[in-house]
């Protein structure tokens, strides 16, 4: 910086030169070091973060996911007025909702296959088919949900009919009959009730007033469509 | 306080003296004369609608708006947001008008009014596929209470064949229509083709009725089976053409009359069909199980197709087990007839 201080002072006394022109003969000393860190503290705070789920152990990332999985399934058991599902979205748990519901809906190809039940890829295609177009409807009738936040509703909402699939097995595994069949019939009503309620709880608030039913009717007949492939399920 | 008076608004004096004088004046807004070339010139009689003034005054003004701003290519979203743009109450409006069509009202006029959307189309033939699975599904159900024989299974590749077939006539027919009604365009004078929204409204609104008829059909009554289906029948035909005749009343006979019987031709098939809906799909699905029906207690053993190919599917089967007597009693396997390749022989 002396040698910097210095050369003004030359520049003056000089003939006139071109501005900025002896910027070039400045020179940083090499006895002030110039190093240091600068610090923000959010900013270190998250690369801490980062670093340290890099580092953790698998089990800890699992565990991690399926407690955010598990809380937003009791979210639809017990629905009320929150947004965790719309805010942290994920599309986990309706992947595994849907291919449980697939598996136990599949039956052996004792029968011929045309006049069977559906089968794991046409249960697939309907859910998650049936999910998109249910949020293009809703995204085309003018509500406020992004894409993947009512995919991720819907498809946690399939967890009561889920549910039903596993109560009517058990109870399949009894005599057949009428009042298994009642059995059967109620637990299907009660659930699909109940996974109309949840989907419509964080649904509706999504759409301008007057187009609410209109969205929610697509709603209630895909819940519709899974519950007959539950009621309608004999294995053989 | 004369000053008071000159500084009294003598406009609205005058404004509330004109409204008082024709209530009606604010019906026949300029708006009517200036709707673009595009749309269905209206003659609105100024009886017109009493409750809905107010709603077709803005829809031609948002019309008209529509028609300033640019339009926004097929591959944005907007394009699409437009033919949705409906709420509860207009949809509702529109099924009450295709179930009760009336011969003074046109649906495209009457109904739509220049906003046709493809939210009922679109849905209607949606929840007419799945009601036809599920009533086919129930048909088979109580079928079997009457008679342990028959196999049930859920058969659950209908829904896909009558969505298909559905979805194919409520797009492929409006598409149809309007080709040929432009086509034919040079020869009307008076008023102009409909779009093709509006065509696929039409039909797709019209399809609505039959889902009441597809849920009467469960009751195993064939008589009442058959005064459902020409009642449905009739009310679907009668709107179609209802909102065609104004369209091809100044074309030559002989093409309104093809024209008209060729729609109402049409759509008796579809009725048709949706009621011989299993046979058609066990038959596409595949040749049925040999059946021994020879003794109706051996169900473990042989599980016979559902409807056993029978030509009449399910109406056959109504048809049999109406009544108590059990059509199915214990018979030795005959040898199959030359014509028939299902293997299942039913008198």
């Amino acid at each position: 910086m002396a040698e910097a201080a210095e050369s003004p002072g030359d520049r003056e006394t000089a003939s006139p030169r071109p501005l900025f022109a002896g910027l070039s003969d400045i020179s940083i000393s090499q006895d002030i070091p110039i190093e240091g860190e600068i610090t923000i503290p959010m900013r270190s705070r998250s690369r801490e973060f980062d670093s340290s789920t890099l580092n953790e152990s698998v089990q800890n990332t699992i565990m991690r996911d399926l407690k955010a999985v598990g809380k937003k399934f009791m979210h639809v058991l017990y629905p009320r007025k929150s947004n965790t599902l719309l805010r942290d979205w994920d599309l986990w748990g309706p992947l595994i909702l849907c291919v449980t519901l697939a598996l136990m809906l599949q039956r052996g190809s004792v029968d011929g296959d045309k006049d069977g039940g559906p089968q794991f890829a046409e249960v697939f295609v309907i859910v998650w088919f049936g999910a998109v177009t249910i949020t293009l409807n809703s995204k085309l009738l003018g509500g406020n949900i992004s894409f993947f936040q009512s995919l991720c509703v819907l498809g946690y909402c399939i967890l009561p009919l889920t549910v039903a699939m596993l109560i009517c097995r058990l109870v399949l595994l009894a005599e057949p009959g009428p009042v298994n069949f009642m059995v059967r019939l109620f637990v299907v009503v009660v659930m699909f009730a109940w996974s109309i309620a949840a989907s419509t709880a964080f649904l509706a608030d999504s759409q301008p007033p007057n187009r609410k039913a209109l969205a929610v009717y697509p709603v209630f007949l895909f819940y519709f469509v899974i519950s007959w492939m539950i009621l309608t399920f004999t294995p053989q | 306080m004369a000053a008071a008076d000159e500084l009294v608004f003598h406009e609205f004096e005058e404004a509330t003296n004109l409204l008082a004088e024709s209530p009606d004046a604010a019906t026949t807004s300029k708006s009517d004369q200036v709707i673009s070339p595009g749309h269905v010139a209206v003659a609105v009689g100024s009886g017109g609608s009493y409750g809905a003034e107010d709603e077709e005054e803005e829809g031609d003004k948002t019309a008209l708006l529509q028609e300033e701003k640019p339009q926004p290519g097929f591959w944005t979203f907007s394009y699409y947001q437009r033919f949705f743009d409906v709420d509860t109450s207009q949809v509702l409006d529109r099924i009450k008008g295709s179930l009760l069509p009336r011969p003074g009202h046109n649906f495209v006029q009457h109904h739509l009014r220049n906003r046709p959307d493809l939210y009922g189309p679109f849905w209607i033939c949606a929840t007419l596929a799945f009601v036809l699975a599920v009533t086919g599904n129930l048909t088979l159900v109580l079928a079997q209470r009457r008679d342990p024989s028959i196999h049930y299974s859920p058969q659950f590749h209908k829904v896909t064949v009558a969505g298909i077939t559905i979805y194919c006539y409520a797009w492929l027919v409006p598409l149809a229509l309007w080709g040929f009604l432009r086509w034919r365009q040079g020869v009307r004078e008076r008023m102009g083709p409909y779009s093709f929204l509006e065509t696929v409204c039409v039909y797709g609104y019209s399809l609505f009725v039959f889902i009441p008829m597809v849920v009467l059909w469960l009751i195993p009554v064939p008589w009442l089976q058959w005064l459902f289906g020409a009642l449905a029948l009739a009310l679907s035909t009668a709107g179609l053409v209802l909102t065609l005749w104004p369209v091809v009343r100044e074309d030559t006979r002989l093409v309104a009359a093809a024209l008209l019987s060729t729609v109402v031709l049409l759509h008796a098939l579809l009725a048709m069909g949706s009621l011989f809906l299993p046979a058609i799909a066990s038959r596409a699905g595949g040749a049925s199980s040999p059946s021994d029906i020879s003794d109706p207690a051996h169900t473990a053993a042989f599980h016979p197709g559902p409807v056993c190919g029978h030509p009449l599917g399910r109406a056959g089967l109504i048809l049999q087990y109406h009544g108590e007597g059990a059509v199915r009693r214990p018979r030795p396997p005959k040898r199959p007839l030359p014509g028939d390749t299902s293997g299942c022989h039913l008198p």
